[in-house]
């Protein structure tokens, strides 16, 4: 418990926190706007679609948790965190709980945001959340940024450096995962078992983009390999923090 | 008190610390003394556990760091007065600090009274000057109210109302029964600070011991003559046993006699002196006759003399 409030006081303390937080959930929601607005024939707005500019929050939370963790190298801060606690790996799974709550939460207010958003420009359109699957898309973001926020921690706790970690997590999100796909032969079997590909199958937002690359699991299976991933990651950097000198 | 036995860190082929073994003993100033690159800031590392030994322990009050029930609460530490988020204030600087030891909010605005930062707190540590920085640093190692204390080159650039203010401060913990550890490269800055000496040089130990006997032992008392007849009185000198110098101005400089020795030899061989005078070695002299070669990266003219 006392380790998850010195780990508040250091998020909330900071500004670029604040900035991330806020950008996380206004550009989701300009984003709902500008579907919305554009909304007719071509594009079709429903609940899942109001969901489309998730992925601008999505990479501002993984900003937000990768910069907790390296600037804590970066300043040195680390150290007087392992004075306190020299066992280490409760300062990241602290890191990991505070982390998760708080992206969990830019990700519900992104996501009831865009709706909210989406109908107030079209008031006409029915966006009423009432099936399982509507559920899931719109409340799911919440849950996709928590597990994305705990992922980027770890990754920023084995690079330990703040350009590093985020151009790592960035090209991987925005670009990695589908010039996977573009392998001849193997590339789109194993496309489909990538951990962000796993997360928009649990959104509902993979069908979309190829049906050749559909994936052979369920949306909660696919929330379960992009949670699994990020815990696999988030035991290594767990391992190095208590083994490399601070 | 703080126990080091046969600490040892290698960076691949560097020994940074190499078996190095001493004890600090409460109750008073112990200096860490040793030129740039000597280990001091790796073995201060290694008392706190951030930097892992690669072989050998320290032990504080007779434990390792790692099984300290309250880190914070035994041992406080200025390594370095810029490990703070620029943005962050203060007084929220201290107060992650305090929460993650489980100290009462209140000691943050007691520690930031007792080093005089109270009108400050709200700012950003980044804007901060290096004595307030070192201030804030004192701050957090004085949070737990911690019998051990460890400081790394704390008057490192201040000015001296600054260096007086933190030589008093740390002074004042030692009398109230503190184990105080403090490192410098500067035995004149040593000299007033600390009672005992724990001098390293290329990650070993060089010696230990107090202050006074250091500085006493180490600093050659010499004297210097002046005479017309430079090579008989050296001769005669020689001739005692006494090691003799010659200087390029034909004065002589005599090593292992007092001034009383010199005069009853130059009488006994009737020789005219225009100069006797004892010199008293300089605290850099010491230092120097102490560390010696052990200095990491030697300019090409230290070495060739």
């Amino acid at each position: 418990m006392r380790l998850l409030n010195a780990e508040r006081i250091k998020l909330l303390s900071t500004r670029s926190t604040w900035w991330c937080a806020l950008l996380a959930v206004a550009l989701p929601v300009l984003f709902a706007l500008f579907y919305a607005s554009q909304a007719g024939d071509f594009l079709t707005l429903n609940v899942g679609t109001t969901q489309s500019g998730y992925q601008f929050g999505l990479v501002l939370v993984m900003v937000l948790a990768t910069v907790s963790i390296t600037s804590e190298h970066r300043f040195g801060t680390i150290r007087g965190t392992y004075q306190a606690v020299p066992s280490r790996v409760p300062v990241l799974l602290a890191k990991a709980v505070l982390l998760a709550v708080l992206a969990g939460l830019i990700g519900e207010l992104a996501a009831f945001g865009s709706l909210a958003m989406a109908h107030l420009v079209q008031p006409e359109v029915d966006l009423a959340v009432n099936t399982a699957t509507e559920w899931r898309e719109v409340a799911g973001v919440g849950l996709v940024y928590a597990v994305a926020a705990v992922l980027a921690l770890a990754v920023g706790e084995l690079l330990r450096q703040t350009a590093g970690a985020v151009a790592l997590l960035l090209g991987y999100v925005l670009l990695a995962e589908s010039a996977v796909r573009e392998i001849p032969g193997v590339g789109e079997q194993v496309a489909r078992w990538l951990p962000f590909f796993a997360s928009r199958v649990f959104l509902g937002s993979a069908e979309g983009e190829d049906a050749t690359v559909s994936a052979p699991y369920g949306p909660w299976a696919g929330l379960g390999l992009f949670a699994g991933t990020t815990l696999v990651l988030l035991a290594l950097a767990a391992v190095v923090a208590r083994r490399r000198d601070a | 008190m703080i126990e080091a036995i046969g600490l040892t860190k290698r960076y691949g082929s560097t020994v940074a610390v190499d078996n190095l073994s001493f004890t600090v003993r409460s109750g008073r100033v112990t200096g860490f003394l040793g030129p740039n690159g000597a280990g001091k800031s790796t073995t201060m590392r290694m008392i706190l556990g951030l930097d892992r030994p690669t072989a050998g322990s320290v032990l504080i009050d007779g434990k390792p760091y790692q099984e300290l029930r309250h880190p914070l609460r035994t041992v406080g530490a200025l390594l370095d007065a810029k490990w703070v988020h620029p943005n962050r204030s203060a007084r929220n600087h201290l107060r992650w600090m305090a929460a993650a030891s489980g100290l009462p909010a209140g000691r943050v605005d007691e520690v930031l009274d007792q080093v005089g930062l109270t009108s400050v707190a709200n700012k950003r540590a980044g804007g901060f000057s290096l004595g307030m920085s070192q201030r804030l640093g004192i701050a957090g190692a004085l949070l737990g109210d911690p019998k051990v204390l460890l400081f790394d080159e704390p008057v490192n650039g201040l000015d001296p109302e600054g260096i007086l203010w933190i030589r008093r401060f740390m002074q004042d913990l030692a009398k109230q029964g503190r184990t105080v550890l403090v490192s410098s490269h500067l035995l004149s800055e040593m000299a007033l600070t600390a009672e005992d000496l724990v001098v390293i040089g290329r990650g070993r130990l060089i010696s230990q011991g107090s202050t006074a006997d250091l500085i006493g032992g180490a600093t050659q008392n010499t004297v210097l003559v002046r005479t017309p007849q430079a090579q008989h009185l050296g001769n005669a000198l020689a001739h005692k046993g006494f090691q003799v110098e010659s200087k390029p101005d034909g004065s002589l400089v005599v090593s292992g006699a007092s001034s009383d020795q010199v005069g009853d030899v130059a009488a006994s061989c009737g020789v005219v002196l225009h100069e006797l005078s004892p010199q008293r070695g300089s605290l850099e002299e010491a230092f120097m006759q102490l560390t010696g070669d052990s200095v990491e990266y030697q300019s090409s003219e230290v070495a060739a003399r």
